[in-house]
């Protein structure tokens, strides 16, 4: 590899070092301070990396990788994700108990997986990338073992994850044999029955990971037992990460001519919405309801997908989808953030039921506030990030006129409204409840962050929109 | 807003704190109603942004380019079975928000279970922002779609006069009545929009004016009633007058406007709609002129049950102060004014009026202001 290669992939560079330094400190001087202080300075030294990589984009750097401006947009937004998890997860971990380092180092190295997989071309990175940020995730996922509840999360997320990552790799040989190649490309003309069994069966290891119907079930169990913090990564790397490969992986191949694989995406898409939208509607633990509307999400984001498909559709589509996955991004971290920010007090278990959030906005109104944006942000209301980003989902939909998917997106966001202001209004229900709540001061700036963000981009859009124009399209 | 996107942002806004105000300070069964409220207007949105971005995107052809402005969208040639599903979105959400029956079911639990200000605010504001998304839009965009609805439009409003009067007879919750009465009001709106004459349009405009001055003074007296009272129910009233003078002469003001008397803004409004809307269709002007009979009913049973008949002994309760008949003062001088000289009010919308009705090339001229 030659030196302009290798400069290509400075910020992959720049983490790995980083998690090798992160895992010697561990090992010989084990304190937790040090341990978040080098992920944060590590990711953002990851962040400023992309500095002399903007300029010389694209590169191939080796068939593996592409480095381009669309792997940049969503290598960008995973790092300030992982920064937001790592800073609002240090808050979490503090006084939780011993041997809590390892959390993060586990979460840069599944940050370095992401990172690979928005960059893949091939299936080999491709594979690296998925099963790095799973392995990653599964520890993560049930840090630290505390109840029943969060092993049967872990070993849940295992199992299935496993299984998928099997069909995955079984996709992979089928399309080997059909296309000869482990490229990204693939010629649909002679493809034959390997390569739509093939395509069928990567998509339904991709689906499972973005958690869509009908490979779901495992979403609200493993929210609702896994920490916090773990959730929120979850939420919102891997899904982004696995969609912006998808897109990539469906672009690059020309697979969207396959007439029956797009039809059974439009399927899933309208169960995925509806699906997710009405099994909210009867959940009593708020990280459940967020998990059943991160399903829904991910149907609304389905719908752009199947519009950058269609011909003529792809830029407008491939625009909302991620503007959508930035508001996602944001309002999900956002939405975990207040929940880990309540149950920094509760080291037993998360602080999950709606009774407990019952007059927040008596007690903590500026917390009440954030959680009150994030929700109406889910819900598509306009002064927020996720108004502009349900607008886009709508306009790739008109523009290619996919009427019955628009319809599922309006009754979705209809029934959603419903579980989403139900949450509200018990957080302004007043009660009589003691008990202290302490904002801790990163995961507190984290948020204002974040709801700042989230308004900002709510009522002033063009600058993103023309960031995420320059660099995705 | 002349900008389709930022209308649309703004009519979603609007809903926001009209929640709150609801879900947080209103009445026994305030988180049904707010979420109805919610809902319904919500998903109405939801179908006019639908067409709106279909009008955007058909448009986007001719214009050969995308653009929200009012203005590049207005005389755009569209095929009339797209205009006719694009029109029906705009229609439904500004029906909904009207209301106009049969989308008007958010309104009585809404405005009953909702505070005193936040009543006000809905029933004087909010209800007008549908009338005027019906004028501004809905008609100059599909001139030739609207004219397809507006027969079935101006019978859903003559209905809406005469079903909302009855419904408000038949309450016992002073609000609730009120409310009812709110629905019976816009239906002679929403004729007057789809008749779609300058004597109508002029009406419908003077209705929406006196009629957010009369119901929300009128809520304002439910208010007051009930923070007095602490009941809403009529059937726990009666002659309140005896104890409360001054409030029952205020109260007694805004029925008489309300069922529509001459002198008063709201006798002018309804009285010009019926008069236009007689050359467009005269079974839908008998059948909302029937209103005009159901109005006094309902109005005067109000006034009746309330503040008139034998007091209860024990009752003793405070009558309206300075501040409550300065305020109230202030809104019974507009009415008049409104209702005796509304000339200054015609005058300053006969401008916008005209050019809109002149986007729509009826045929019928444009003869000019009430004079």
């Amino acid at each position: 590899m030659s030196l302009h290669e290798l400069s290509a992939i400075g910020p992959l560079l720049t983490l790995t070092s980083v998690i090798l330094i992160q895992m010697m400190v561990i090992a010989f001087a084990r304190n937790l301070k040090v341990t978040v202080i080098i992920s944060c300075v590590g990711l953002l030294l990851t962040l400023l990396a992309f500095n002399p990589v903007l300029p010389m984009m694209p590169v191939a750097v080796t068939p593996l990788l592409s480095v381009d401006g669309y792997s940049v947009f969503f290598s960008g937004l995973i790092i300030v994700a992982a920064l937001a998890v790592t800073m609002m997860g240090y808050d979490y971990f503090k006084d939780r108990g011993v041997n809590q380092d390892e959390f993060f180092l586990l979460l840069l190295l599944a940050t370095l997986g992401a990172l690979v997989l928005v960059s893949s071309t091939h299936f080999a990175s491709f594979i690296l990338g998925l099963e790095l940020l799973g392995v990653s995730l599964y520890t993560m996922m049930s840090y630290p073992i505390k109840g029943v509840l969060t092993l049967e999360a872990a070993l849940k997320y295992l199992i299935l994850s496993g299984v998928s990552s099997a069909f995955i790799l079984f996709g992979t040989a089928l399309l080997y044999a059909a296309n000869g190649t482990l490229n990204f490309e693939s010629d649909i003309e002679s493809g034959g029955l390997y390569l739509a069994g093939g395509t069928t069966l990567v998509l339904a290891g991709i689906l499972f990971k973005l958690s869509v119907v009908p490979f779901h079930m495992w979403t609200p169990d493993v929210y609702e037992g896994a920490p916090a913090p773990a959730t929120a990564f979850i939420a919102t790397v891997s899904k982004g990460a696995i969609f912006a490969v998808l897109l990539r992986f469906f672009a690059d191949s020309g697979l969207y001519l396959l007439e029956t694989v797009m039809s059974g995406l439009v399927l899933v898409a309208i169960a995925s919405i509806l699906v997710g939208n009405l099994l909210a509607l009867r959940q009593d633990s708020v990280k459940r309801i967020l998990a059943y509307s991160s399903i829904a999400h991910l149907g609304y984001l389905m719908v752009a997908f199947i519009a950058a498909g269609l011909s003529g559709g792809r830029d407008l589509a491939t625009e909302a989808a991620g503007y959508f996955l930035f508001a996602y991004f944001v309002t999900t971290t956002g939405a975990f953030g207040i929940v880990t920010i309540l149950s920094i007090s509760s080291p037993d278990k998360d602080i999950s039921n709606l009774s407990d959030y019952q007059g927040l906005f008596w007690r903590r109104p500026v917390l009440a506030l954030a959680f009150t944006l994030m929700l109406l942000s889910l819900a598509g209301i306009p002064l927020t990030i996720g108004f502009i980003g349900k607008f886009y989902i709508f306009a790739s939909g008109v523009s290619m006129t996919l009427w019955l998917l628009i319809a599922v997106v309006i009754l979705g966001s209809g029934i959603g409204l419903f579980y989403y202001l139900r949450i509200i209004f018990t957080m302004t229900q007043r009660i009589e409840t003691s008990g202290e709540i302490h904002i801790p001061v990163t995961a507190g700036s984290v948020m204002l962050t974040l709801s700042g963000t989230l308004l900002l981009f709510g009522v002033y859009p063009a600058p993103l929109i023309s960031l995420i124009r320059n660099l995705v399209l | 807003a002349l900008d389709l996107f930022l209308f649309f942002f703004f009519w979603e806004v609007m809903l926001i704190p009209m929640y709150f105000l609801i879900a947080i300070w209103g009445h026994e069964r305030k988180a049904y109603a707010a979420m109805k409220f919610f809902l319904f207007t919500q998903i109405s949105g939801l179908l006019m942004l639908v067409s709106i971005l279909g009008l955007v995107f058909t448009a986007a052809g001719p214009l050969g380019g995308f653009s929200f402005s009012y203005f590049d969208l207005v005389g755009i040639p569209i095929d009339s079975t797209v205009a006719w599903y694009l029109m029906l979105g705009f229609f439904i959400a500004f029906v909904v928000k009207l209301p106009g029956f049969p989308f008007h079911t958010w309104l009585p639990d809404a405005h009953t279970q909702a505070p005193t200000a936040a009543s006000v605010l809905l029933a004087g504001i909010l209800l007008k922002t549908g009338a005027y998304g019906l004028i501004r839009f809905t008609v100059p965009l599909f001139p030739e779609a609207s004219l397809d609805i507006s027969q079935p439009a101006m019978l859903l409003g003559a209905v809406g006069v005469v079903y909302g009067a009855v419904l408000a007879f038949a309450q016992d919750d002073f609000k609730r009545l009120v409310a009812y009465s709110s629905v019976s009001h816009m239906g002679f709106v929403l004729i007057g929009v789809y008749a779609w004459r300058e004597l109508t349009l002029q009406g419908a405009v003077m209705q929406m004016v006196a009629h957010g001055l009369s119901t929300a003074a009128l809520f304002m007296i439910a208010g007051a009633l009930q923070h007095r009272l602490h009941t809403r129910a009529m059937s726990e009233m009666g002659g309140l007058w005896v104890k409360m003078p001054r409030m029952g002469a205020i109260a007694m003001f805004f029925i008489v406007a309300s069922l529509g008397m001459p002198g008063l803004g709201n006798f002018v409004g309804e009285f010009l709609v019926l008069l236009g809307t007689f050359e467009v269709n005269m079974p839908i002007t008998i059948l909302a002129a029937v209103g005009l009979i159901t109005a006094a009913i309902y109005s005067l049973e109000a006034m009746q049950k309330a503040f008139q008949g034998e007091p209860a002994p024990s009752l003793d309760v405070q009558d309206f102060g300075a501040r409550d008949v300065s305020v109230l003062g202030l809104v019974m001088a507009g009415l008049l004014i409104l209702g005796i000289y509304p000339q200054p009010v015609f005058d300053m919308v006969e401008p916008a009026l005209s050019s809109l009705y002149s986007l729509t090339n009826t045929g019928q001229p444009w003869v000019g202001a009430l004079q």
